[in-house]
């Protein structure tokens, strides 16, 4: 995955929130497994303004996914216990039920996911899932559901759309499946779009095509976005502001220029350290992050990225908050105990920002 | 932005990155997947209590020779058309004179003719129930044994080498699967019985010997059970550790058998407990009908079919050895229905219960 | 479209070739004990030397295996094939058994279906709960109940203990409809709760295997109603793999499979027929009911595969690898 942030500034203006979309508050999801309880999200909050664009990185089951789909009411085993509170426009959505859920889903909340392969029912005709969900929320005459759906797969960037209206999914390819299902999200005019992973499935080439097609529909139609990903790169071309997860916590968030200028938190630090860098010589070796995440049924006292941190001493076995640590910015907050000025020292490898493979 | 279409034969694979559940390298680590198995075994009740319930059937059957010379003092086929016995202080024949045998008269004689007699011979119901049972077990645990050697054995083949030989081993099963198993069990009993049984080379197998029914049912389910495991080799025979033994040179046989085969063994428990099942319930449909266990041999399924001609009058004696037949298979099914769920490591995170992708019967086609 | 069916046709050919080869073996080149066996084995029990002679020119023992194969199959398909136990043709026979069968299959497939899909949809649904357990449990016992035994319960408690239904026989739809439903209540009952238990285990797997598909998960996204989702995306593609069942299935008790249900109920169908030959050792009826049957299986097959491909466009538009 090459990941190409510019040197110089990034995409996307820095706007501050003004929290009035969606605002998530001590999320927490457990799942009770015979192991267990499994915290897959620990108290995690965050806010989203309107047509703003919200970064969520970090690596495979930190728990970025089981906070997007919780946010839509998607997450349903029996064994799922949720506690914390999502509202969306002042009003709130946890514990409402499949049938209230539904005037939101949808129509106020869009929802794409990582594999455009099987996200769309096989056996019905591209058209007739996007009719399908127009439909579902307005008395609108059918002729009318497929002009729109036309329109929308024409605004997504698929071409011929009169024709393609009426192809079953596998004669789409993967690219054209993933506009397909922004179009079918874009349908009914959300405000907030989820995309979680949406071009990790694809080539590298597609990829890009679809996040560009992301940043075009935050730009014109004001849409705001939360984009779930692993893929710094892809956060630095058209996030607004960043939240990084590790084992189910929010590990650090801030704007785009924080998260990617003045890192806090030594995770993100190995993140951004794991970039390949075009402007520079290429290392012999990508650097990584040392160890596996933990295991979250018991996760290590203290902060969990404690047992892979190069960094670690005596106090990281008291969990940190999360909280302000640079008085210039107050928006701009980490879980680890280390003084910003050590941080500043110990995040150097080489003259870039990286996470030392020794203390 | 244009996009050609010809992309899309070069979709990518995609790999599930934030799956919770394929995430076992979080989990707890050198804990075996039989462990964690019977872990939820043991939980399943409802499992346990009917393996229980077929191992007291087992024992229901192995304890045939105890009652039959401590309780009937009469075996299986001892007839005693024109007795009497006493029931509670009263003579009674045990064959009227019109042919009627005696009904149930449980403890009234002692332990004698507990269910009464079978028909106008005047053999002991009880103790032909028990001894019938022996046959109806073995006929069902050998036949499923059979299935599950051929299947495992031309399933590994026809899976790991493909090709021709995969494709040849489709089309005979594709041939058995079309004929109605029943029709095709009948065609084979009759003919094989009808004659002089059936000869092969030196060995000759007479027409009634119980071992005619055991080859047909076990020749006949391969296909059902074949095809699974195929798939699964297929599956498997992508895997690295497959690749990783062939790069260390390892022979074919022995990737068949120490790396393939280890992988199959939750399956092949599975069908084959229900495989036990599904057999009992068609050597008994065979022998109802005449076409499985001939005389003198009888098994549940026989002695059913040689009740029928009295179910007005006598209905015990079809609706006791069909009962016996259905406690044993429901035992079973349950049980393996329950094992498959244990054994199904989907159930991990999510704790409700479910199917697994395993399903005996006509299902994967 | 029409390629896929042109492919299906000539495979069908092929199976039904392979499937009279079968028949052919089993009953006339199955090594058996003794001279003449074969000839043996068709005559019947107690054939006197005269009849199995006979036997041996109308079958063509003599001479060499293909033409001894042709031999059968004309023998067969000319309708010639004579019982040499009763002297009765046997396509005539089997002719005589098809409104009865028909009857009886036609019926319960309805009901079959019907209580396998709303049981399984309503275990699927309610997975892990009490219901489902309950069902579960309901449809295991549907899957090992001996048909016989359940016949012959139905027989003593609802026709002689009392006396609701008729115990048997069957009774022409146009001779008197409501006898004909009367008379067929047990035997579809009979027949259905196989299947029942069967399919509704089918396709609670089924079901729960698509429920946890990501094209479900984005249906509920999109904001349909859990109705919807479950009708239109869970059930539709769940139900795609039991219209493969159903064509097999109902195929072998057509053709002759539903032997101890028209034997019991006394209906005189064409699985009746093959019962009795059983019972006299009389193979030629049960060689052409064999074959019939098997036929009607792969014909169904095909079809099926025809409506499978109807209902899964990518196998319709020939884009899938797995044409099977």
């Amino acid at each position: 995955m090459s990941a190409r942030p510019e040197s110089g500034a990034p995409a996307g203006s820095a706007t501050i929130s003004d929290g009035n979309l969606l605002n998530v508050a001590d999320l927490s999801v457990r799942f009770a497994t015979e192991d267990g309880l499994l915290k897959a999200v620990d108290g995690v909050s965050f806010d989203v303004g309107s047509s703003e664009i919200l970064a969520i990185v970090g690596e495979s089951g930190s728990g970025k996914s089981v906070t997007a789909q919780t946010i839509m009411g998607l997450t349903r085993s029996p064994n799922a216990q949720i506690e914390g509170s999502i509202r969306f426009r002042d009003k709130e959505l946890t514990g409402l039920r499949d049938a209230e859920l539904q005037d939101v889903r949808g129509k106020e909340i869009a929802m794409v996911f990582q594999d455009p392969m099987t996200s769309l029912n096989p056996v019905y005709r591209v058209g007739r899932q996007i009719v399908e969900a127009i439909r579902s929320h307005s008395e609108v005459p059918a002729e009318e559901a497929r002009e729109k759906a036309i329109e929308m797969l024409a605004a997504v960037g698929i071409p011929a759309p009169e024709s393609r209206v009426d192809n079953f999914p596998h004669e789409f390819s993967g690219g054209m499946r993933q506009r397909a299902m922004i179009a079918m999200g874009l349908a009914l005019e959300p405000s907030l779009l989820i995309a979680d992973e949406p071009s990790t499935a694809l080539d590298v080439t597609i990829q890009a095509q679809i996040i560009r097609l992301i940043q075009r529909l935050n730009q014109e139609r004001g849409l705001a976005v939360i984009l779930i990903t692993h893929d710094l790169g892809v956060v630095a071309e058209i996030a607004d502001r960043v939240l990084v997860m590790y084992a189910g916590k929010a590990v650090e968030q801030g704007t785009l220029d924080e998260i990617f200028y003045d890192p806090q938190h030594p995770y993100t630090w190995g993140l951004l350290g794991s970039l390949t860098r075009l402007d520079r010589p290429r290392p012999r070796r990508l650097p990584q992050i040392k160890g596996l995440p933990p295991s979250l049924l018991a996760p290590p006292t203290g902060c969990s990225f404690r047992p892979r941190c190069p960094h670690a001493f005596g106090r990281c076995t008291e969990p940190p908050s999360l909280e302000a640590r640079l008085s210039e910015a107050p928006q701009h907050m980490d879980r680890c105990w280390k003084s910003p000025d050590e941080k500043r020292e110990l995040r150097n490898v080489e003259g870039r920002i990286g996470l030392r493979s020794e203390a | 932005m244009p996009e050609p279409y010809a992309d899309a034969a070069v979709e990518p694979k995609t790999l599930p990155v934030d799956d919770f559940s394929s995430d076992d390298s979080t989990g707890f680590e050198g804990r075996s997947p039989w462990y964690l198995a019977w872990r939820r075994l043991r939980r399943n009740r409802v499992a346990l209590a009917f393996l229980a319930l077929f191992f007291l059937i087992v024992i229901f059957v192995l304890a045939a020779p105890l009652w039959a010379t401590q309780v009937a003092h009469t075996g299986p086929d001892t007839t005693h058309t024109t007795e009497k016995i006493t029931v509670d202080g009263k003579k009674k024949d045990v064959v009227s004179l019109d042919g009627q045998p005696i009904g149930p008269v449980w403890f009234g004689a002692a332990g004698k003719f507990f269910l009464g007699a079978d028909g106008s011979l005047g053999r002991d119901e009880m103790v032909r129930l028990m001894y019938g049972g022996r046959i109806s077990l073995f006929i069902g645990i050998v036949s499923a044994l059979i299935t599950t050697i051929l299947a495992v054995v031309f399933g590994l083949l026809a899976g790991f080498y493909g090709g021709k030989l995969d494709s040849a081993i489709g089309a005979i099963m594709d041939v058995i699967w079309a004929f109605p198993v029943l029709l095709l069990g009948i065609a084979l009993g009759t003919a094989l019985s009808v004659g002089n049984g059936l000869q092969l080379g030196p060995i000759t197998i007479p027409g009634n010997s119980i071992w005619i029914p055991i080859l047909i049912i076990g020749f006949v389910y391969t296909p059902y059970m074949l095809r699974p495991i195929r798939g699964e080799v297929l599956g498997l025979r992508e895997k690295e550790f497959v690749e990783a033994a062939t790069a260390q040179g390892a022979g074919t046989l022995r990737i068949m058998f120490s790396e393939l085969l280890p992988n199959l063994w939750s399956t092949i428990i599975v069908f084959f407990t229900l495989n036990i099942a599904n057999n009992m319930l068609f050597e008994s449909a065979l022998s109802f009908l005449g076409a499985g266990v001939r005389p003198p041999t009888s098994s549940w399924g026989s002695m059913s079919s040689q009740g029928f001609t009295l179910l007005t009058s006598q209905p015990q004696l079809v609706t006791i050895p069909g009962l016996m037949i259905l406690l044993t298979v429901l035992s079973l099914n349950v049980f393996g229905d329950g094992l498959r769920d244990a054994l199904d490591p989907k159930s991990k995170i999510t704790l409700r219960a479910r199917g697994g992708q395993i399903e005996p019967e006509k299902a994967s086609t | 479209m029409g390629p896929f069916i042109a492919r299906r046709l000539v495979r069908m050919v092929l199976v039904l070739f392979a499937v009279s080869i079968l028949v052919f073996l089993i009953f006339n080149v199955l090594p058996g004990g003794g001279t003449d066996a074969a000839a043996r084995r068709i005559a019947g029990k107690n054939a006197t030397p005269q009849l199995i002679a006979n036997v041996r020119k109308d079958f063509g023992f003599d001479e060499s295996l293909p033409q001894q194969y042709l031999t059968m199959m004309k023998q067969i398909f000319s309708g010639s094939l004579v019982s040499y136990q009763s002297q009765l043709n046997v396509m005539d026979q089997i002719k005589q058994g098809i409104p009865a069968t028909f009857s009886l299959c036609i019926g319960a497939a309805i009901i079959w279906m019907a209580f396998g899909v709303l049981f399984g949809y309503l275990s699927a649904v309610h997975a892990g709960r009490l219901t489902d357990r309950g069902l579960t449990i309901l449809a295991l016992a549907g899957i090992s109940l001996p048909v016989f035994w359940l016949a012959s319960i139905l027989i003593v408690y609802l026709s002689q203990k009392i006396p609701i239904f008729p115990n048997g026989d069957f009774v022409p739809f146009q001779d008197d409809p409501w006898q004909w439903l009367v008379h067929l209540i047990l035997p579809w009952t009979t027949l259905a709760v196989l299947f029942v238990g069967f399919y509704s285990r089918v396709l609670r797997s089924n079901m729960l295997d698509v429920m946890d598909e990501d094209y479900v998960r984005a249906a509920r996204a999109k904001g349909l109603g859990e109705h919807q989702v479950r009708t239109r995306h869970v059930l539709r593609n769940a139900l795609i793999p039991i219209v493969t069942l159903f064509g097999l299935d109902f195929a072998a008790v057509i053709g002759g499979g539903a032997i101890i249900t028209e034997l019991i109920f006394n209906l005189n169908g064409v699985g009746q027929y093959a019962a009795q030959s059983i019972g006299n050792q009389d193979l030629p009826p049960i060689m052409a009911v064999t074959l019939f049957g098997a036929f009607f299986v792969v014909l169904f097959n095909t079809l099926v595969d025809v409506a499978y491909a109807y209902l899964d466009p990518r196998i319709r538009l020939g884009t899938s690898a797995e044409l099977a």
